[in-house]
C-alpha cells in the first residue's frame, strides 16, 4: 500500500471532472421532472448529443461549434418525446424507453464514419498565474469552459427554480397542472420547453464525454451514466444544489476507488467499485429525510378537456 | 376481433413462411458483449462473423445482438435466436457461461460455442485463444519501454483468463526489467469508455508510463496519447488508430478461421462438443505490428519471443516460478499445464495486492 501514490490535489481536479456530464444530465433532468414530466430517455439524448457535437467538431475543427451541435441534437431528439407524451398524449415512461433504445441506435448509425478518429482539443481555462498557483490553480482553475459552464447552470436554475416567476410558472405546473391550467397558463407550453432544456442539457453533457473526458467517439460510450442522472435526481430529492453535491459525490468516489486500487490498498475491490453508488445513495437519502416530495403531477398526462 | 384474428393468423403463417424459408440455409447466431463498433473485443468477433457470410455467401444467415448483459438478458436473447431457428450460435464473453449451458439444455438440437469458458456439454463447446502468449510478448516489450518502472493494468473482472494475461505480461516484464512494478485497477466493466478513461488517467497520474489493458475500448489509448509519453498496446483489436505511439503493438483476435471451420461442420453434420484452446501458433493470436517507437534490438528480441511461443519451443508460463505467497508453482524448466492456466485464480511472486474473489 502506498498512499502517497495518491496525489489529492489532481484527485480534486479529476473528480471534477468525472462529475461534470452527471451533473449536467441530472440538471435537465431536473428542469423536466419540475414541470410534472418523467423523461426515462436521458441515456438516448445524452448518447445523440455525444456524436453530434464530436461529428460537428471533427468536421469543422471547432469544439464549441460541436457543444452547441450536441445541445441541438439532444433538443431535437427530445422533441420527438415532447410530441409523443404532449400532443398524442402517450405514456411518458413507455415514450422515454423507446427514446433512449432510438437515440442509442440512431447514435451508432451517425458514427458509423467516426470511429476512431480524434477530435479537436477542448482549450482548458489558463489564466497568468492564478492558474499555476499551488493547490487552488489545478483545482479551480484549469478546467475546461463546460465544467464551469456545469456549476453555473446549477446555480442559475437554482435561482430561476426559487426566485423568478418562470421558475414559480415551472414548479405550478409540475405540483398541479390542472390548476395552473385554470390560472391561465399554456401548460403544454411550459413543458415542452422544459423537455427541450432538459434535452439540451443531456446532449451537453453527452458531448462533454465524447469531446473532453475520453475523447473519442465508441459506440454505447455514456454506458448508463443517463440512468444515474436519473437516479441522482430522485435522490438529490430534485433540488439543484444536493443534484451537484450528489454528482461531485460520484464521480469523486468514483476516481477515488480507481486511485485507492492503484495504490494497492487492501480493502476488497468489489466493495470499493461498489462504493459509489453506496455512498451517494446513503448520503443522499440522509439529506432528503425532510418533507420534500416529488411533483405532484409528476409522470401524468396532461389534457385541457379533463 | 374479427381483425385481430385475421392478423394472428397471417403472423402465424408469416411465422411458418420464414422458418420453412430459414430450413435450407443455415442459420447462425451471434451474441456480443459490447457494441460492433467498439473497436476491439467485439469488432473482432463481428470480423469473424462478416468473414463466415463471406465464405458461404446465400447458404448461411447470420444474426448477431449486440451490447446483451451478462446475465438473465443474455438467457433471453439465446432463447429468442434458437426459437427463431438459429442451428449454431456463438455466445462471445465470459459471463454468458451459465446461461449458454441452461438454454442449451432447453435446446439440445441446436449446437452453442461459449468463447473463454470452461463448462462443456454434449451440444456446447468451448474456445478460446491463448492470450497470455500475447501478453508474454506485451510484458517484453514494456518492461523495457517503462522508463518510470511502473506499469499500469486495467482488469475487467478477476476471472482466469484475465489474471492469465496479467501474470504473463509480468513475468516477461520482470524478466528484462528486474525493478519493473505492476498497478492494476479492476475496472468491473469490459466496456466503458469513460471509466476505462479514468482508469487510465488514475494510473498515469500514478507514475505508470505503459498501460496496459483488458477492457475493450480505445479510451486508454485516448487518454494515454492526451498525456504524450505513455506507452499502450491495442487489445482485441490492431487500434492501428493510435500507432505509432502511444500503441507500440497490440494482441489481435482472429476467429474468423475458427467460425467458418465450425459453421462448415454444421452444414456438413460433423459437428461435436470440442474444447479448443489456440495459440499465436494456430493464428487465434495475433501480434499487431511493432511501431518504430519501440528501438530495432527490443523488436529484433520480441519478435523472437513470439516466433520461440508459436513453434512451441517456448512456454509462456515455465519454470521457476513461485506464487505470489513465495510457494512453489513450477520447478525449473516445468511449463503449467492447461487446467491449472484454465483456472488460474493466484497471482506470480512479485506482484501486489490480492486477486478480488
Amino acid at each position: 500500500m502506498d498512499l502517497s501514490a495518491i496525489n489529492p490535489v489532481l484527485l480534486i481536479a479529476s473528480l471534477m471532472v468525472a462529475a461534470t456530464p452527471l451533473l449536467l444530465a441530472a440538471i435537465g433532468e431536473l428542469v423536466v421532472e419540475k414541470s410534472g414530466v418523467l423523461n426515462l430517455g436521458v441515456e438516448g439524448m445524452m448518447i445523440v448529443g455525444a456524436i453530434a457535437g464530436f461529428a460537428v467538431s471533427v468536421e469543422t475543427g471547432s469544439p464549441l461549434l460541436g457543444l452547441i451541435a450536441a445541445m441541438i441534437g439532444g433538443a431535437l431528439l427530445s422533441c420527438l418525446f415532447a410530441f409523443l407524451t404532449q400532443f398524442a398524449l402517450a405514456n411518458q415512461v413507455a415514450s422515454g424507453l423507446a427514446l433512449t433504445l432510438f437515440g442509442l441506435g440512431l447514435s451508432a448509425l451517425m458514427g458509423q464514419g467516426y470511429v476512431g478518429v480524434k477530435p479537436p482539443a477542448m482549450a482548458t481555462l489558463d489564466i497568468p498565474v492564478i492558474s499555476d498557483l499551488p493547490v487552488i490553480g489545478p483545482i479551480f482553475f484549469s478546467h475546461d469552459p463546460v465544467l464551469y459552464f456545469g456549476v453555473f447552470l446549477t446555480a442559475a436554475v437554482w435561482y430561476a427554480l426559487k426566485f423568478t416567476r418562470i421558475g414559480l410558472v415551472l414548479r405550478a405546473t409540475g405540483e398541479n397542472h390542472d390548476a395552473a391550467h385554470a390560472l391561465g397558463y399554456h401548460v403544454i407550453r411550459v413543458r415542452v420547453i422544459a423537455i427541450l432544456f432538459g434535452g439540451a442539457c443531456a446532449g451537453l453533457g453527452g458531448a462533454y464525454i465524447s469531446l473532453i473526458r475520453v475523447p473519442q467517439w465508441t459506440e454505447g460510450m455514456t454506458a448508463g451514466i443517463g440512468w444515474i442522472a436519473l437516479a441522482l435526481v430522485v435522490f438529490a430529492s430534485w433540488k439543484p444544489w444536493r443534484v451537484l453535491l450528489g454528482a461531485y459525490l460520484f464521480g469523486g468516489i468514483n476516481v477515488l476507488q480507481l486511485n485507492l486500487q492503484a495504490a494497492g490498498v487492501a480493502i476488497p475491490v468489489e466493495y470499493l467499485a461498489m462504493s459509489p453508488y453506496v455512498i451517494t445513495i446513503v448520503v443522499l437519502v440522509i439529506m432528503s429525510r425532510d418533507k420534500t416530495s416529488a411533483p405532484g403531477s409528476l409522470g401524468r398526462i396532461f389534457h385541457a378537456s379533463s | 376481433m374479427k381483425l385481430t384474428k385475421l392478423l394472428a393468423t397471417a403472423a402465424v403463417a408469416l411465422g411458418l413462411a420464414s422458418t420453412a424459408m430459414a430450413d435450407d440455409k443455415t442459420k447462425v447466431g451471434f451474441v456480443f458483449v459490447g457494441p460492433v463498433g467498439d473497436g476491439g473485443w467485439t469488432y473482432e468477433h463481428n470480423k469473424g462473423r462478416l468473414a463466415v457470410e463471406e465464405k458461404f455467401g446465400d447458404k448461411v444467415e447470420t444474426v448477431f445482438v449486440e451490447s446483451v448483459p451478462e446475465g438473465p438478458d443474455a438467457e433471453r436473447v439465446m432463447t429468442q435466436m434458437a426459437l427463431d431457428g438459429a442451428d449454431l450460435i456463438f455466445t462471445t464473453s465470459f459471463g454468458y457461461m451459465d446461461p449458454t449451458i441452461n438454454v442449451a439444455k432447453k435446446f439440445p438440437k441446436v449446437k452453442f460455442e461459449h468463447a473463454t469458458g470452461y463448462k462443456q456439454a454434449p451440444n456446447v463447446s468451448v474456445y478460446s485463444a491463448r492470450f497470455y502468449e500475447g501478453r508474454a510478448v506485451q510484458g517484453h516489450i514494456a518492461g523495457q519501454m517503462t522508463k518510470s518502472n511502473v506499469i499500469g493494468y486495467i482488469g475487467s473482472y478477476p476471472i482466469p483468463e484475465v489474471i492469465r494475461g496479467i501474470n504473463s505480461a509480468f513475468v516477461h516484464a520482470r524478466a528484462v526489467n528486474p525493478d519493473v512494478q505492476f498497478k492494476i485497477i479492476w475496472a468491473y466493466t469490459w466496456f466503458d469508455p469513460a471509466k476505462e478513461a479514468d482508469a487510465a488517467k488514475v494510473l498515469i497520474e500514478q507514475g505508470a508510463d505503459v498501460i496496459l489493458q483488458h477492457t475493450d475500448s480505445t479510451a486508454p489509448q485516448a487518454a494515454a496519447q492526451a498525456a504524450g509519453n505513455v506507452v499502450t498496446f491495442g487489445q482485441a483489436s490492431d487500434m492501428s488508430e493510435y500507432a505509432p505511439f502511444p500503441r507500440v503493438s497490440s494482441i489481435i483476435d482472429d476467429w474468423a478461421p475458427y467460425y467458418i471451420a465450425r459453421t462448415q461442420a454444421v452444414m456438413d453434420g460433423s459437428w461435436e462438443s470440442a474444447n479448443t484452446w489456440h495459440g499465436i501458433g494456430d493464428g487465434m493470436v495475433g501480434i499487431g505490428e511493432i511501431s518504430d517507437a519501440v528501438p530495432a534490438e527490443i523488436k529484433a528480441s520480441a519478435l523472437q519471443l513470439k516466433a520461440k511461443l508459436a513453434s512451441g519451443e517456448y512456454h509462456a508460463f515455465t519454470g521457476p516460478l513461485n506464487k505470489q505467497d513465495g510457494s512453489a508453482w513450477l520447478a525449473d524448466g516445468e511449463t503449467a499445464d492447461d487446467g491449472t492456466l484454465a483456472g488460474m485464480g493466484f497471482y506470480v511472486e512479485g506482484l501486489e495486492g490480492d486477486v478480488p474473489q
